[in-house]
């Protein structure tokens, strides 16, 4: 029966925050500043991960390939799959839960518990569509470009540790990622950033939004946020990916 | 005037508010007084639309808030100016920032009309050099003050204030007090005050309602409040040993 009552308070949420915005400017302005906090900011935690796990990737692939019969090539085209089908959407989205999840949820939290939010009720302004809705769009436009750059940057890391490392020829790398290579794992992995997009913003903002007490529920909150994002992350992943790869 | 009739609230089978009806006239500072958990917090916020009733009627002036629908209760809360307990400025926002903000959302001001209207009310709360300046380095009764001054920045016909002096020392207390007497004469708003402040009852309650055990126990006016017989009320007015002995004497 809880679960039922979150399922629908969360639907009636999205209701509210899915509306006309009252002002087109202002919402622009939000949505500015949220692609700041929301996309920018996170731009270097994705470009390390992404840059030593195309590394690390690159260096387990070709120790576990290493074999006569098969091309050198292989390597690339492993690194380069890996990181379009599952990485650089599914981890990473992994990784922003953590990262965006917490801050939307302690952000709305304390919000709540300082009376930011009644405020805004009061002044008769749509708090979930004025809060909520420049994060969602924000990250819905931004996440796959986050997607996008760890995919560079995990192909270069890739590169950099078989130059660097002299594991195998940079050359071999090179082909190997060009080698059959389906420009419809692209759509895919943004296909799947959007979803994630929504799950981590909306589900984060819902807790963040609702939330009763002080300061330990905010933490509560923010925690929950990150766990539940996560969950329905993997899920939505083996949705999605039954939807659209079969 | 805002008029509450029968109002009723609980939680999980207790009553917070039992039968609460009260008139609070236009261009007065109304008191609403009490213990904590009396209900005080839960009627101003059940007026401004915050906590849904139970049960009974918020009128404010001619219209029947409780029985109107969305749009019709966003047009009534554009006239309301409300001062929360802890301020709740907008972090992200700079001081003036705070009080365009309802102009930003609610009007169709130009951006000079704008800033001049914020720099007025900024001004009449005696906040001035601090336009950029974000709450968190603000004290507290400055916070109160760009609260105020964004509360009234819209020009409100009703003030709602909830404790707008708490956490503050009795000086800054008794002029934040004064402050909310002045604006309310000047743009005759009507406007509530929660307080379990004796200075303020004493030095603004132009109407005082007592808040006891969720029920009005007594109404009337600040001079009133010292003189009264009610045995609860002048267990709130006189706590102290020393105000007793004063009482009796």
């Amino acid at each position: 029966m809880k679960l039922l009552s979150h399922i629908g308070s969360y639907f009636l949420l999205m209701r509210r925050t899915l509306t006309r915005p009252e002002k087109h400017g202002v919402l622009y302005r939000q949505i500015m500043r949220e692609v700041e906090k929301v996309g920018i900011n996170s731009f270097p935690i994705v470009v390390v991960i992404s840059l030593f796990v195309g590394a690390v990737i690159t260096i387990q692939t070709n120790f576990n390939i290493e074999n006569p019969l098969l091309p050198k090539y292989l390597v690339g085209v492993t690194v380069r799959d890996s990181l379009l089908l599952e990485f650089s959407s599914t981890m990473v989205a992994l990784i922003l839960a953590g990262k965006v999840g917490s801050s939307i949820a302690s952000e709305l939290g304390m919000m709540r518990i300082t009376e930011q939010i009644d405020a805004l009720d009061v002044m008769g302004i749509n708090a979930a569509s004025f809060l909520i809705l420049p994060k969602m769009v924000a990250a819905v436009f931004f996440f796959p470009i986050l997607c996008l750059l760890s995919i560079i940057v995990g192909l270069f890391g890739g590169y950099l540790s078989c130059a660097l490392a002299n594991i195998m020829p940079p050359s071999d790398y090179i082909y190997g990622i060009q080698y059959a290579f389906y420009p419809y794992y692209i759509s895919y992995a943004l296909t799947k950033m959007v979803f994630y997009a929504v799950i981590i913003t909306s589900v984060s903002a819902y807790l963040g939004f609702y939330v009763k007490g002080g300061a330990v529920e905010v933490g509560k909150a923010s925690t929950k946020a990150v766990v539940q994002s996560s969950i329905l992350i993997l899920l939505a992943n083996l949705i999605l990916t039954r939807t659209i790869l079969s | 005037m805002i008029e509450v009739k029968h109002l009723y609230k609980s939680y999980d089978g207790n009553y917070v508010l039992n039968d609460v009806s009260a008139r609070f006239e236009q261009g007065k500072c109304n008191l609403i007084i009490g213990r904590s958990g009396s209900g005080k917090t839960v009627l101003l916020k059940s007026i401004a639309g915050l906590i849904e009733a139970d049960q009974g009627e918020i009128w404010y002036d001619d219209q029947n808030f409780s029985h109107l629908d969305v749009a019709s209760r966003q047009q009534i809360r554009k006239n309301m100016g409300v001062l929360f307990q802890g301020a709740a400025l907008f972090d992200s926002l700079t001081v003036e920032e705070n009080v365009l903000f309802p102009l930003d959302m609610l009007t169709e001001l130009n951006r000079k009309e704008k800033l001049e209207r914020a720099n007025f009310c900024l001004e009449r709360v005696q906040v001035t050099g601090s336009n950029k300046l974000y709450p968190a380095e603000l004290s507290g009764g400055m916070k109160k003050r760009v609260a105020i001054a964004r509360s009234i920045a819209l020009n409100p016909k009703y003030l709602l204030c909830d404790e707008p002096n708490s956490g503050l020392d009795p000086e800054t207390a008794i002029v934040i007090d004064n402050l909310i007497k002045e604006l309310t004469e000047e743009f005759q708003m009507t406007t509530l005050v929660n307080s379990h402040d004796m200075n303020s009852v004493l030095e603004i309650g132009d109407n005082v309602v007592f808040i006891y055990q969720g029920c009005v126990c007594w109404e009337g006016t600040r001079k009133e409040v010292l003189q009264t017989d009610n045995e609860a009320l002048n267990n709130f007015v006189f706590a102290t040993n020393m105000a007793k002995r004063i009482k009796r004497s």
